[in-house]
């Protein structure tokens, strides 16, 4: 309850996680609101199907608010004047000079404010990916900003989670993502941290994931936790194993 | 949305180019060429001829069949382990045919042309009409091409909004040389460019037209010439499929006999992974490319036997260079890092 965790990956795609997340938080019962910046609905639809998830019946059923991040800023930009309603568009920075995401915010905040009648355990924010806010001209102010709201609301106000994908590189020349990234690593309480092998690329094992629970964050004077596996990909399943034991070599 | 990073003097993204819109041409798609540097008409006269189906393969089983005749000779007789290991195919076999082959010593004839609907897009022309968006997102040239393109979706019926249109037809998008000069974008020639999000928003909204329609878009950009690396990051996050093309002409590897038999190399930078949790890796990683009188052919870049007698320690070296930066992976797969050599 109350969580904020980070999923990183760097030279890979990590987004088999937010696969993972939705379905799980769905499953589990909690009213889930998911700002897709990068992918179309049908995308994960089909994804969550071969996980065993309708994402359809669950927005039908008001369970899963979606923001389909490509579609809402095509309206933004080719709708016609009349079509806007009353609501301005969550993704509102991207016409206009001023670049804070409170459009944004203010969406996530109506979808997960509790209304009388729902009976939905804890309120979920998830967002695949932050990288993409930077890359249509958001200020990493303006996104850590963002960020930070959302956790005041949804983490403190309302004890729910959130679960934001980012990607990161080493030696990455883009210092306004690093920026986000690193400030966002030090106020998550887990970091999921998806890597490609030191090796090189392999059929069996597709990577790395590094797990980190940030015990320090709980003033108790421990250091963190850190887990390490490998996974490999399949079409309906991720399998995990620890290090040096894929099915490949056994 | 795929990406292609241009080679130096663009000639073999230019192919590659064309390629995508000659294939288009023979499946019936329509297609949408949009261009700054050059008239669309002059682009579409260029199209590589189809090659029909008995002369490509009169061709390619020539080559093989002049290969099996040596092998049945000679058994192995020290690596006898390997002969049961199947002959690596360094080209696409015939078996599977997937698209079209194409002639690149002739054009393609007009009377294909007749059969399908094109539109073009050349910028000099474009420049009197005022976009309807508003310019402050990005370049006006970019916000003009983007206008173009969704108006020709939504008339032509792509995005479904048309139910009457019985027809569906797939819409091939091809644009050149995005991000260069002849755009209006000063990516290319500065460090600081004024307006850095232009090139990804631009892509974004692209994106998002072409998720929304049934398109397909080939985009090729002089990525040698972006000074701005975090752009080429943020814009390889924001495509599907990203090829980089390294031609030799004028590069030291010219010379090195690693990559005697080929022109340029294809790097993989990204491959898409839509509806999956994964996505289709090749086996191997390593791509060259070639330009042979009549086709140009992608094919696994392999070693040539180290058969020379003095081996001395410099060309050792470079070979050995050259193959480290060869398996470096691709962007959907995990690279590792590099301080690891053998």
């Amino acid at each position: 309850q109350g969580k904020f965790t980070l999923l990183r990956d760097t030279r890979t795609d990590g987004s088999f996680l937010v696969h993972h997340f939705l379905s799980f938080y769905l499953r589990a019962g909690c009213k889930v609101c998911f700002v897709a910046l990068l992918q179309s609905f049908s995308h994960y639809n089909i994804v969550a199907q071969k996980l065993g998830v309708s994402l359809a019946a669950a927005k039908e059923r008001g369970q899963l608010v979606f923001l389909e991040g490509l579609k809402s800023c095509l309206d933004l930009l080719f709708g016609e004047e009349e079509e806007q309603s009353g609501q301005p568009s969550p993704l509102q920075f991207i016409s206009e000079s001023a670049s804070n995401l409170k459009a944004l915010f203010d969406f996530v905040q109506t979808s997960l404010t509790p209304a009388g009648s729902d009976s939905w355990k804890g309120p979920v924010l998830l967002v695949d990916d932050l990288s993409v806010l930077l890359s249509l001209g958001a200020t990493p102010v303006a996104v850590l900003d963002f960020i930070h709201y959302c956790r005041v609301t949804v983490c403190s106000q309302l004890k729910g989670n959130i679960v934001v994908l980012v990607h990161s590189n080493e030696d990455s020349e883009d210092e306004e993502n690093e920026l986000v990234v690193n400030s966002l690593c030090h106020h998550s309480d887990l970091i999921l941290w998806v890597e490609g092998l030191a090796t090189g690329f392999c059929k069996d094992v597709h990577g790395q994931i590094k797990i980190i629970k940030r015990v320090s964050l709980e003033l108790t004077a421990e250091q963190d936790l850190v887990q390490i596996y490998q996974y490999k990909i399949q079409d309906k399943n991720v399998t995990f194993f620890a290090r040096g034991l894929s099915a490949a070599v056994l | 949305l795929v990406f292609t990073e241009e080679d130096k003097y663009g000639l073999y993204s230019n192919l590659l180019f064309k390629y995508f819109l000659a294939e288009g041409v023979v499946c019936g798609h329509d297609l949408f060429v949009a261009s700054a540097k050059e008239h669309p008409d002059n682009i579409l006269k260029e199209l590589p001829a189809p090659l029909l189906d008995d002369t490509y393969r009169n061709e390619l089983g020539e080559e093989a069949t002049a290969v099996k005749s040596e092998d049945f000779e000679d058994s192995m007789k020290i690596a006898w382990r390997y002969q049961n290991l199947p002959k690596m195919e360094a080209s696409p076999t015939t078996s599977t045919k997937f698209g079209h082959y194409y002639d690149v010593s002739k054009t393609m004839s007009s009377e294909l042309f007749q059969s399908i609907k094109w539109h073009g897009f050349y910028l000099p022309e474009e420049l009197s009409f005022q976009p309807k968006m508003k310019t402050c997102i990005m370049n006006s040239a970019y916000a003009r091409l983007l206008q173009s393109i969704q108006r020709i979706i939504y008339q032509e019926g792509f995005d479904g909004s048309d139910p009457q249109k019985k027809q569906k037809n797939i819409l091939r998008i091809g644009i050149q040389s995005l991000g260069s000069m002849l755009w209006g974008d000063d990516i290319c020639s500065s460090d600081t460019p004024e307006d850095i999000h232009s090139l990804t928003r631009f892509l974004y909204v692209l994106r998002g037209l072409l998720r929304k329609s049934l398109s397909a878009c080939i985009i090729t950009v002089p990525a040698h010439l972006i000074q701005n690396k975090a752009i080429m990051e943020r814009v390889t996050n924001l495509s599907d499929m990203v090829v980089g093309l390294e031609s030799f002409i004028g590069s030291e590897r010219e010379t090195n006999p690693l990559y005697k038999d080929y022109h340029g190399l294809v790097h993989v930078h990204q491959i898409p992974r839509l509806n999956s949790l994964i996505c289709d890796v090749s086996d191997t990683k390593d791509l060259a490319f070639r330009l042979k009188r009549k086709l140009f052919t992608i094919e696994r870049l392999h070693l040539p036997p180290d058969l020379s007698d003095t081996v001395s320690r410099t060309s050792k070296q470079d070979l050995a260079e050259s193959a480290k930066l060869l398996s470096s992976g691709c962007g959907a797969m995990a690279i590792g890092k590099k301080h690891l050599d053998f």
